[in-house]
Protein backbone atom coordinates (compact mmCIF):
# COMPACT_ATOMS: atom_id res chain seq x y z
CA UNK A 1 0.00 0.00 0.00
CA UNK A 2 1.58 3.43 -1.21
CA UNK A 3 0.50 6.68 -0.28
CA UNK A 4 2.09 9.56 -2.43
CA UNK A 5 2.15 13.10 -0.42
CA UNK A 6 2.82 16.43 -2.05
CA UNK A 7 4.99 18.67 -0.59
CA UNK A 8 4.21 22.30 -1.00
CA UNK A 9 7.27 24.42 -3.01
CA UNK A 10 7.71 26.61 0.30
CA UNK A 11 8.80 23.12 2.43
CA UNK A 12 10.48 21.36 -0.42
CA UNK A 13 14.14 22.88 1.70
CA UNK A 14 13.27 20.96 4.20
CA UNK A 15 12.86 17.30 1.94
CA UNK A 16 15.98 17.82 0.16
CA UNK A 17 14.22 19.37 -2.95
CA UNK A 18 11.54 16.63 -3.37
CA UNK A 19 8.02 17.47 -4.11
CA UNK A 20 6.36 14.47 -3.43
CA UNK A 21 7.16 11.56 -0.99
CA UNK A 22 5.88 8.07 -1.38
CA UNK A 23 4.98 6.53 2.09
CA UNK A 24 2.87 3.19 3.62
CA UNK A 25 1.08 5.15 6.67
CA UNK A 26 -1.97 3.39 7.87
CA UNK A 27 -3.42 6.88 8.78
CA UNK A 28 -3.48 10.58 9.24
CA UNK A 29 -0.92 10.45 12.62
CA UNK A 30 1.04 7.30 11.32
CA UNK A 31 1.83 9.62 8.37
CA UNK A 32 2.57 12.20 9.80
CA UNK A 33 4.97 10.66 12.39
CA UNK A 34 6.79 9.13 9.08
CA UNK A 35 7.18 12.40 7.56
CA UNK A 36 8.92 13.21 10.89
CA UNK A 37 10.99 10.76 10.77
CA UNK A 38 12.46 10.81 7.47
CA UNK A 39 12.57 14.93 7.41
CA UNK A 40 13.46 16.02 11.36
CA UNK A 41 14.15 19.55 9.31
CA UNK A 42 10.17 19.44 8.35
CA UNK A 43 8.62 18.67 12.07
CA UNK A 44 8.58 21.81 13.75
CA UNK A 45 6.86 23.48 10.22
CA UNK A 46 4.33 20.87 10.46
CA UNK A 47 3.95 20.86 14.19
CA UNK A 48 3.65 23.07 16.57
CA UNK A 49 5.63 23.37 20.41
CA UNK A 50 2.64 20.68 21.73
CA UNK A 51 3.04 18.37 19.11
CA UNK A 52 -0.17 18.61 17.73
CA UNK A 53 -0.48 19.09 13.29
CA UNK A 54 -0.93 22.87 12.64
CA UNK A 55 -3.78 24.44 12.52
CA UNK A 56 -3.89 26.45 9.63
CA UNK A 57 -2.62 23.23 7.22
CA UNK A 58 -5.02 21.40 6.11
CA UNK A 59 -5.20 17.96 4.62
CA UNK A 60 -6.62 16.74 1.38
CA UNK A 61 -7.14 12.97 -0.11
CA UNK A 62 -7.87 12.99 -3.53
CA UNK A 63 -8.57 15.99 -3.58
CA UNK A 64 -11.06 16.15 -0.43
CA UNK A 65 -10.73 17.64 3.08
CA UNK A 66 -9.68 15.03 5.21
CA UNK A 67 -11.73 15.93 7.75
CA UNK A 68 -14.50 15.12 5.35
CA UNK A 69 -13.29 11.65 5.31
CA UNK A 70 -13.34 11.04 9.19
CA UNK A 71 -10.20 13.07 9.99
CA UNK A 72 -7.32 11.02 11.86
CA UNK A 73 -9.81 7.69 11.69
CA UNK A 74 -9.33 7.75 7.93
CA UNK A 75 -7.72 4.63 6.24
CA UNK A 76 -5.63 5.49 3.65
CA UNK A 77 -5.92 3.47 0.66
CA UNK A 78 -3.30 2.12 -1.62
CA UNK A 79 -3.15 5.14 -4.78
CA UNK A 80 -4.28 7.76 -2.37
CA UNK A 81 -2.98 11.40 -3.25
CA UNK A 82 -2.18 13.01 -0.23
CA UNK A 83 -1.75 17.28 -0.49
CA UNK A 84 -0.47 19.85 2.06
CA UNK A 85 -2.07 22.93 1.60
CA UNK A 86 -2.14 25.87 3.84
CA UNK A 87 -5.42 27.01 4.41
CA UNK A 88 -6.31 30.41 2.48
CA UNK A 89 -10.06 32.61 1.92
CA UNK A 90 -11.35 34.61 0.24
CA UNK A 91 -14.84 34.87 -1.90
CA UNK B 1 8.48 51.33 3.93
CA UNK B 2 6.05 51.99 7.23
CA UNK B 3 4.89 48.46 7.08
CA UNK B 4 5.53 44.70 6.88
CA UNK B 5 4.61 41.32 6.65
CA UNK B 6 4.38 39.40 10.10
CA UNK B 7 3.42 36.06 10.93
CA UNK B 8 0.47 36.67 13.09
CA UNK B 9 1.26 33.52 15.17
CA UNK B 10 5.06 32.95 15.43
CA UNK B 11 5.87 37.29 15.01
CA UNK B 12 8.69 36.25 12.60
CA UNK B 13 8.99 39.14 10.00
CA UNK B 14 8.80 38.62 6.21
CA UNK B 15 9.21 42.08 5.29
CA UNK B 16 7.19 43.06 1.83
CA UNK B 17 6.97 40.49 -0.66
CA UNK B 18 4.15 38.41 -2.54
CA UNK B 19 3.62 35.60 0.33
CA UNK B 20 0.44 35.16 2.78
CA UNK B 21 1.90 32.08 4.76
CA UNK B 22 4.23 31.90 7.50
CA UNK B 23 6.75 29.20 5.66
CA UNK B 24 8.08 28.32 9.76
CA UNK B 25 4.55 27.93 10.96
CA UNK B 26 1.92 27.59 7.89
CA UNK B 27 0.58 30.41 9.90
CA UNK B 28 -0.97 33.75 7.52
CA UNK B 29 0.82 36.42 7.29
CA UNK B 30 -0.62 40.05 8.71
CA UNK B 31 0.08 43.31 7.33
CA UNK B 32 1.85 45.17 10.56
CA UNK B 33 2.18 49.01 10.42
CA UNK B 34 5.00 52.03 12.54
CA UNK B 35 1.70 53.18 14.25
CA UNK B 36 4.32 55.72 16.37
CA UNK B 37 5.27 57.28 12.72
CA UNK B 38 1.66 57.40 11.77
CA UNK B 39 0.31 59.36 14.97
CA UNK B 40 1.37 63.24 13.98
CA UNK B 41 0.99 63.10 10.86
CA UNK B 42 -2.30 61.05 10.10
CA UNK B 43 -5.11 63.46 11.77
CA UNK B 44 -9.02 63.91 11.27
CA UNK B 45 -8.33 67.36 9.20
CA UNK B 46 -6.20 65.98 6.84
CA UNK B 47 -8.34 62.84 6.27
CA UNK B 48 -11.49 64.45 5.90
CA UNK B 49 -10.00 67.10 3.53
CA UNK B 50 -9.23 64.26 1.06
CA UNK B 51 -11.49 63.22 -1.87
CA UNK B 52 -14.26 60.98 -1.55
CA UNK B 53 -12.90 57.61 -1.35
CA UNK B 54 -10.84 54.90 -0.09
CA UNK B 55 -7.31 56.13 -0.44
CA UNK B 56 -8.30 59.01 1.60
CA UNK B 57 -6.78 56.77 4.68
CA UNK B 58 -3.55 55.84 2.72
CA UNK B 59 -1.27 55.86 5.51
CA UNK B 60 -3.04 53.06 6.80
CA UNK B 61 -3.14 51.03 3.93
CA UNK B 62 -0.05 48.89 2.78
CA UNK B 63 0.16 51.13 -0.54
CA UNK B 64 3.54 50.93 -2.60
CA UNK B 65 5.35 54.50 -2.83
CA UNK B 66 4.73 54.09 -7.01
CA UNK B 67 1.15 53.66 -6.03
CA UNK B 68 -1.15 55.76 -8.86
CA UNK B 69 -4.73 56.24 -8.27
CA UNK B 70 -7.04 54.60 -11.45
CA UNK B 71 -10.31 54.14 -9.10
CA UNK B 72 -12.02 56.39 -6.61
CA UNK B 73 -13.08 53.21 -5.27
CA UNK B 74 -15.05 53.16 -1.46
CA UNK B 75 -16.75 55.98 0.34
CA UNK B 76 -19.94 54.27 -0.12
CA UNK B 77 -23.09 56.25 1.97
CA UNK B 78 -23.65 55.36 5.39
CA UNK B 79 -27.39 55.94 5.26
CA UNK B 80 -30.03 56.25 8.52
CA UNK B 81 -32.95 53.28 7.30
CA UNK B 82 -35.61 54.47 9.97
CA UNK B 83 -38.29 52.08 8.13
CA UNK B 84 -36.36 49.46 8.32
CA UNK B 85 -35.87 49.95 11.99
CA UNK B 86 -38.90 50.51 12.49
CA UNK B 87 -39.79 46.75 11.47
CA UNK B 88 -37.09 45.89 14.06
CA UNK B 89 -38.29 47.86 16.98
CA UNK B 90 -35.10 49.44 16.26
CA UNK B 91 -34.35 53.32 16.76
CA UNK B 92 -30.44 53.79 15.49
CA UNK B 93 -29.86 52.12 12.82
CA UNK B 94 -27.57 52.40 10.01
CA UNK B 95 -26.90 50.97 6.71
CA UNK B 96 -23.22 50.90 5.08
CA UNK B 97 -23.61 50.58 1.59
CA UNK B 98 -21.49 48.72 -0.44
CA UNK B 99 -23.89 47.47 -2.98
CA UNK B 100 -23.00 50.82 -4.97
CA UNK B 101 -18.65 50.16 -4.13
CA UNK B 102 -17.33 51.23 -7.40
CA UNK B 103 -16.02 49.99 -10.07
CA UNK B 104 -18.16 46.12 -9.52
CA UNK B 105 -20.77 46.84 -6.93
CA UNK B 106 -19.51 45.38 -3.49
CA UNK B 107 -17.63 45.40 -1.36
CA UNK B 108 -14.67 43.60 -2.94
CA UNK B 109 -13.34 46.37 -4.91
CA UNK B 110 -12.03 47.75 -1.92
CA UNK B 111 -9.55 44.72 -1.70
CA UNK B 112 -8.53 44.40 -4.87
CA UNK B 113 -7.65 48.31 -5.04
CA UNK B 114 -5.37 47.27 -2.69
CA UNK B 115 -4.22 43.95 -4.18
CA UNK B 116 -3.50 45.06 -7.46
CA UNK B 117 -1.54 48.09 -6.32
CA UNK B 118 0.73 45.72 -4.86
CA UNK B 119 0.83 43.36 -7.81
CA UNK B 120 2.38 46.45 -9.97
CA UNK B 121 4.33 46.68 -7.37
CA UNK B 122 6.27 43.38 -6.83
CA UNK B 123 5.87 43.07 -11.27
CA UNK B 124 3.18 40.81 -11.86
CA UNK B 125 1.50 41.30 -15.46
CA UNK B 126 -1.17 38.75 -14.60
CA UNK B 127 -3.16 38.56 -11.85
CA UNK B 128 -5.93 35.74 -10.85
CA UNK B 129 -8.14 34.89 -7.94
CA UNK B 130 -10.51 32.18 -7.09
CA UNK B 131 -13.72 33.68 -6.47
CA UNK B 132 -17.40 32.92 -5.08
CA UNK B 133 -18.50 35.86 -7.38
CA UNK B 134 -18.10 38.96 -6.44
CA UNK B 135 -13.99 38.87 -5.85
CA UNK B 136 -14.35 37.58 -9.83
CA UNK B 137 -16.27 40.79 -10.71
CA UNK B 138 -13.68 42.82 -8.83
CA UNK B 139 -10.26 41.43 -10.17
CA UNK B 140 -11.61 41.22 -13.98
CA UNK B 141 -13.00 45.07 -13.72
CA UNK B 142 -9.85 46.37 -12.23
CA UNK B 143 -7.25 44.26 -14.22
CA UNK B 144 -8.82 45.80 -17.32
CA UNK B 145 -8.88 49.21 -15.48
CA UNK B 146 -4.72 48.76 -14.63
CA UNK B 147 -3.87 47.10 -17.37
CA UNK B 148 -3.06 43.53 -16.14
CA UNK B 149 -4.02 39.90 -17.58
CA UNK B 150 -6.64 38.18 -15.56
CA UNK B 151 -7.17 34.69 -14.49
CA UNK B 152 -10.35 34.08 -12.30
CA UNK B 153 -11.27 30.54 -11.13
CA UNK B 154 -14.80 30.07 -10.11
CA UNK B 155 -17.45 27.33 -8.93
CA UNK B 156 -19.06 25.91 -12.08
CA UNK B 157 -22.42 26.81 -10.70
CA UNK B 158 -22.43 30.77 -10.31
CA UNK B 159 -25.00 33.13 -11.02
CA UNK B 160 -25.30 33.80 -14.46
CA UNK B 161 -25.05 37.63 -13.70
CA UNK B 162 -21.47 36.83 -12.11
CA UNK B 163 -19.93 35.19 -14.57
CA UNK B 164 -21.13 37.42 -17.31
CA UNK B 165 -19.55 40.47 -15.47
CA UNK B 166 -16.14 38.44 -15.32
CA UNK B 167 -16.03 37.99 -18.85
CA UNK B 168 -17.27 41.15 -20.12
CA UNK B 169 -14.20 43.02 -19.03
CA UNK B 170 -11.81 40.24 -21.15
CA UNK B 171 -10.71 38.50 -18.29
CA UNK B 172 -9.94 34.34 -18.63
CA UNK B 173 -13.01 32.39 -16.37
CA UNK B 174 -11.96 29.10 -15.60
CA UNK B 175 -14.74 27.44 -14.60
CA UNK B 176 -14.38 24.30 -11.92
CA UNK B 177 -16.57 21.64 -11.50
CA UNK B 178 -16.55 21.95 -7.61
CA UNK B 179 -17.22 23.84 -4.34
CA UNK B 180 -15.18 27.12 -3.76
CA UNK B 181 -13.32 25.53 -1.44
CA UNK B 182 -12.14 23.20 -3.95
CA UNK B 183 -11.47 26.12 -6.44
CA UNK B 184 -9.64 27.70 -2.99
CA UNK B 185 -7.42 24.80 -2.66
CA UNK B 186 -6.62 24.29 -6.43
CA UNK B 187 -5.96 28.17 -6.90
CA UNK B 188 -3.43 27.62 -4.08
CA UNK B 189 -1.67 24.86 -5.88
CA UNK B 190 -1.57 26.73 -9.04
CA UNK B 191 -0.44 30.08 -6.97
CA UNK B 192 2.77 27.74 -5.92
CA UNK B 193 3.91 27.63 -9.25
CA UNK B 194 3.05 30.34 -11.60
CA UNK B 195 4.29 33.54 -11.50
CA UNK B 196 0.40 35.00 -10.75
CA UNK B 197 -0.49 37.86 -8.79
CA UNK B 198 -3.34 35.40 -6.71
CA UNK B 199 -5.28 38.76 -4.91
CA UNK B 200 -6.67 36.24 -2.51
CA UNK B 201 -3.39 33.69 -1.85
CA UNK B 202 0.19 35.11 -2.29
CA UNK B 203 -1.26 38.81 -2.58
CA UNK B 204 -3.58 37.61 0.48
CA UNK B 205 -1.98 39.82 3.87
CA UNK B 206 -2.20 42.73 1.17
CA UNK B 207 -5.35 42.72 -0.62
CA UNK B 208 -7.39 41.66 3.24
CA UNK B 209 -6.08 45.49 4.15
CA UNK B 210 -8.31 47.28 2.08
CA UNK B 211 -10.95 45.83 4.29
CA UNK B 212 -10.57 48.01 6.53
CA UNK B 213 -11.57 50.73 4.78
CA UNK B 214 -15.67 49.74 5.59
CA UNK B 215 -14.55 50.24 9.71
CA UNK B 216 -12.82 53.74 8.82
CA UNK B 217 -15.72 54.84 6.53
CA UNK B 218 -18.37 53.52 9.32
CA UNK B 219 -16.04 55.60 12.28
CA UNK B 220 -15.39 58.97 9.70
CA UNK B 221 -19.50 58.95 8.61
CA UNK B 222 -20.31 58.51 12.38
CA UNK B 223 -18.66 61.87 12.97
CA UNK B 224 -15.45 60.20 14.05
CA UNK B 225 -17.14 57.93 16.48
CA UNK B 226 -17.27 54.00 16.74
CA UNK B 227 -20.98 52.35 16.80
CA UNK B 228 -21.95 50.26 19.56
CA UNK B 229 -22.62 47.30 17.35
CA UNK B 230 -22.01 46.44 13.71
CA UNK B 231 -23.69 43.28 11.82
CA UNK B 232 -21.14 41.53 9.27
CA UNK B 233 -21.68 38.90 6.45
CA UNK B 234 -18.79 36.40 7.00
CA UNK B 235 -17.48 33.67 4.36
CA UNK B 236 -14.02 33.46 4.63
CA UNK B 237 -14.25 35.47 7.99
CA UNK B 238 -11.91 38.59 6.55
CA UNK B 239 -13.90 41.08 6.57
CA UNK B 240 -15.22 40.92 10.01
CA UNK B 241 -11.46 41.10 11.78
CA UNK B 242 -10.33 43.71 9.65
CA UNK B 243 -12.80 46.00 10.48
CA UNK B 244 -12.42 45.44 14.13
CA UNK B 245 -8.71 46.01 13.59
CA UNK B 246 -9.78 49.33 11.49
CA UNK B 247 -11.68 50.59 15.00
CA UNK B 248 -8.53 49.17 16.90
CA UNK B 249 -6.36 51.51 14.75
CA UNK B 250 -8.24 54.51 14.84
CA UNK B 251 -8.43 54.35 18.77
CA UNK B 252 -4.64 53.70 18.31
CA UNK B 253 -4.03 57.01 16.14
CA UNK B 254 -6.78 59.55 18.76
CA UNK B 255 -8.89 59.84 15.97
CA UNK B 256 -11.43 58.64 17.57
CA UNK B 257 -12.07 57.97 21.44
CA UNK B 258 -11.76 54.35 23.04
CA UNK B 259 -15.15 52.43 23.58
CA UNK B 260 -16.17 48.73 22.88
CA UNK B 261 -17.81 48.12 19.90
CA UNK B 262 -19.88 44.61 19.55
CA UNK B 263 -19.17 43.01 16.59
CA UNK B 264 -22.06 40.08 15.14
CA UNK B 265 -21.33 37.80 12.50
CA UNK B 266 -24.07 37.05 10.09
CA UNK B 267 -24.12 33.80 7.73
CA UNK B 268 -26.51 31.33 5.71
CA UNK B 269 -27.42 28.47 7.78
CA UNK B 270 -26.37 26.72 4.96
CA UNK B 271 -23.43 27.69 5.06
CA UNK B 272 -22.70 28.62 8.55
CA UNK B 273 -18.88 26.90 10.41
CA UNK B 274 -18.47 30.06 12.23
CA UNK B 275 -21.87 31.14 13.64
CA UNK B 276 -22.10 27.64 14.51
CA UNK B 277 -18.49 27.19 16.35
CA UNK B 278 -19.83 30.64 17.92
CA UNK B 279 -23.27 29.34 19.48
CA UNK B 280 -21.82 26.35 20.55
CA UNK B 281 -19.02 27.72 22.70
CA UNK B 282 -16.44 25.97 20.33
CA UNK B 283 -12.81 26.72 19.95
CA UNK B 284 -12.08 25.53 16.45
CA UNK B 285 -14.13 25.79 13.22
CA UNK B 286 -15.68 22.75 11.86
CA UNK B 287 -15.65 22.74 8.34
CA UNK B 288 -19.18 22.33 6.12
CA UNK B 289 -20.19 21.17 2.79
CA UNK B 290 -22.04 24.56 1.41
CA UNK B 291 -25.48 24.16 0.67
CA UNK B 292 -27.07 27.95 0.36
CA UNK B 293 -28.20 30.20 -2.28
CA UNK B 294 -26.18 32.51 -0.62
CA UNK B 295 -23.20 31.99 -2.80
CA UNK B 296 -21.19 34.78 -2.48
CA UNK B 297 -20.66 32.99 1.29
CA UNK B 298 -20.59 29.78 0.31
CA UNK B 299 -17.40 29.04 2.42
CA UNK B 300 -17.47 26.15 4.27
CA UNK B 301 -13.92 26.05 5.07
CA UNK B 302 -13.01 29.70 6.16
CA UNK B 303 -9.35 30.26 6.87
CA UNK B 304 -10.19 33.04 8.81
CA UNK B 305 -12.62 31.52 10.82
CA UNK B 306 -10.69 31.01 13.76
CA UNK B 307 -10.10 34.57 13.84
CA UNK B 308 -13.24 36.02 13.27
CA UNK B 309 -14.43 33.41 16.22
CA UNK B 310 -12.06 35.18 18.53
CA UNK B 311 -12.94 38.60 17.49
CA UNK B 312 -16.64 38.35 18.10
CA UNK B 313 -15.94 36.27 21.42
CA UNK B 314 -13.73 39.42 22.51
CA UNK B 315 -16.16 41.87 21.59
CA UNK B 316 -18.96 40.55 23.34
CA UNK B 317 -20.89 40.20 20.37
CA UNK B 318 -22.61 37.24 18.86
CA UNK B 319 -23.28 35.16 15.34
CA UNK B 320 -26.38 34.01 13.64
CA UNK B 321 -27.48 32.35 10.53
CA UNK B 322 -30.62 32.56 8.88
CA UNK B 323 -32.46 30.14 6.12
CA UNK B 324 -32.54 30.56 2.37
CA UNK B 325 -36.37 31.55 2.58
CA UNK B 326 -35.17 34.29 5.34
CA UNK B 327 -32.67 35.30 2.95
CA UNK B 328 -34.98 36.38 0.19
CA UNK B 329 -37.16 37.61 2.29
CA UNK B 330 -34.56 40.29 3.64
CA UNK B 331 -33.37 41.14 0.29
CA UNK B 332 -37.32 42.24 -0.33
CA UNK B 333 -37.93 43.84 3.03
CA UNK B 334 -34.96 46.04 2.78
CA UNK B 335 -35.58 47.00 -0.85
CA UNK B 336 -39.04 47.87 0.21
CA UNK B 337 -38.24 49.60 3.27
CA UNK B 338 -35.06 51.71 2.51
CA UNK B 339 -34.19 51.68 -1.64
CA UNK B 340 -31.45 49.45 -1.28
CA UNK B 341 -31.15 46.54 -3.87
CA UNK B 342 -28.80 43.45 -2.16
CA UNK B 343 -27.50 40.30 -3.17
CA UNK B 344 -27.98 37.59 -1.49
CA UNK B 345 -25.26 38.60 1.42
CA UNK B 346 -27.11 41.42 2.11
CA UNK B 347 -30.07 38.98 2.97
CA UNK B 348 -28.04 37.40 5.51
CA UNK B 349 -27.03 40.40 7.04
CA UNK B 350 -30.37 41.98 7.40
CA UNK B 351 -32.35 38.78 8.29
CA UNK B 352 -29.60 37.99 10.85
CA UNK B 353 -29.84 41.85 12.38
CA UNK B 354 -33.92 40.89 12.60
CA UNK B 355 -32.63 37.73 14.52
CA UNK B 356 -30.47 39.88 17.23
CA UNK B 357 -32.86 42.24 17.72
CA UNK B 358 -36.03 39.68 18.54
CA UNK B 359 -33.03 38.13 20.74
CA UNK B 360 -32.25 41.20 22.94
CA UNK B 361 -28.70 40.75 21.84
CA UNK B 362 -28.60 43.72 20.38
CA UNK B 363 -30.74 46.93 21.90
CA UNK B 364 -33.23 49.31 20.13
CA UNK B 365 -31.66 52.30 21.80
CA UNK B 366 -27.74 51.37 20.67
CA UNK B 367 -26.41 52.78 17.33
CA UNK B 368 -25.97 49.49 14.94
CA UNK B 369 -24.42 49.78 11.60
CA UNK B 370 -25.24 46.95 9.44
CA UNK B 371 -22.63 45.93 6.35
CA UNK B 372 -24.39 46.23 2.94
CA UNK B 373 -21.61 44.26 1.02
CA UNK B 374 -22.94 43.58 -2.93
CA UNK B 375 -25.68 44.23 -5.02
CA UNK B 376 -28.70 42.75 -5.76
CA UNK B 377 -28.91 43.16 -9.62
CA UNK B 378 -25.97 40.29 -9.16
CA UNK B 379 -28.45 37.89 -7.48
CA UNK B 380 -32.08 38.08 -9.17
CA UNK B 381 -32.20 34.42 -9.71
CA UNK B 382 -32.40 34.05 -5.91
CA UNK B 383 -36.23 36.50 -6.71
CA UNK B 384 -37.81 34.42 -9.58
CA UNK B 385 -41.18 33.76 -9.27
CA UNK B 386 -41.89 35.95 -6.46
CA UNK B 387 -43.42 38.72 -8.52
CA UNK B 388 -45.81 38.64 -11.63
CA UNK B 389 -44.55 39.77 -14.71
CA UNK B 390 -47.73 42.55 -14.92
CA UNK B 391 -50.29 41.83 -18.17
CA UNK B 392 -49.87 44.66 -20.69
CA UNK B 393 -52.63 46.72 -21.30
CA UNK B 394 -53.65 49.24 -24.62
CA UNK B 395 -52.64 53.10 -23.98
CA UNK B 396 -55.87 54.40 -23.31
CA UNK B 397 -56.92 56.20 -19.88
CA UNK B 398 -59.55 54.56 -18.89
CA UNK B 399 -57.60 51.00 -18.94
CA UNK B 400 -55.29 52.10 -16.96
CA UNK B 401 -58.12 53.34 -15.05
CA UNK B 402 -59.31 49.30 -14.83
CA UNK B 403 -56.03 47.90 -14.04
CA UNK B 404 -55.19 50.31 -10.78
CA UNK B 405 -58.91 49.27 -9.49
CA UNK B 406 -58.25 45.84 -10.41
CA UNK B 407 -54.82 46.15 -8.74
CA UNK B 408 -55.64 47.92 -5.17
CA UNK B 409 -58.46 45.26 -5.15
CA UNK B 410 -56.12 42.50 -5.25
CA UNK B 411 -54.19 43.90 -2.46
CA UNK B 412 -57.21 44.52 -0.82
CA UNK B 413 -57.45 48.55 -0.83
CA UNK B 414 -60.31 50.78 -1.94
CA UNK B 415 -59.65 53.07 -5.08
CA UNK B 416 -58.68 55.91 -4.45
CA UNK B 417 -61.27 59.10 -5.57
CA UNK B 418 -59.76 61.30 -7.91
CA UNK B 419 -60.63 64.97 -7.91
CA UNK B 420 -61.87 66.68 -11.19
Amino acid sequence: MTVTVQIPSALRRHTGGAGKVSCSPANLSELFSVLDQQFPELKPHLRDEAGEVRRFLNVYVNEEDIRFLGGNSYAFQDGDEVLLVPSIAGG
Amino acid sequence: MSYELRCRECGKSWGNEPRSICNDCFSPLEVFYDYDSLRGPVTRERISARAPNMWRYAELLPLPQNFRLTIPTGFTPLLEAPRLAREFGAKTLLLKNDAVCLPSLSFKDRVVAVALAQARNFGFDTVACSSTGNLANAVAAQAARNGFQAWIFIPADLEPAKILGTQVFGARLVRIAGSYDQVNRLCSQIADERPWGFVNVNLRPYYAEGSKTVGFEIAEQLGWRLPDNVVVPMAGGSLITKIKKAFDELVLLGLVEPKPVKIFGAQATGCSPISTAVKAGAKEIEPQKPATLARSLAIGNPADGHYALKTIRNSGGWAEDVSDPEVVESIQLLAQTEGIFTETAGGVTVGCARKLYQQGRIRPDETTVLCITGNGLKTTDVLAGKYDAEEAIRPRVADFEAFLEKTLADEGRLPETVEA
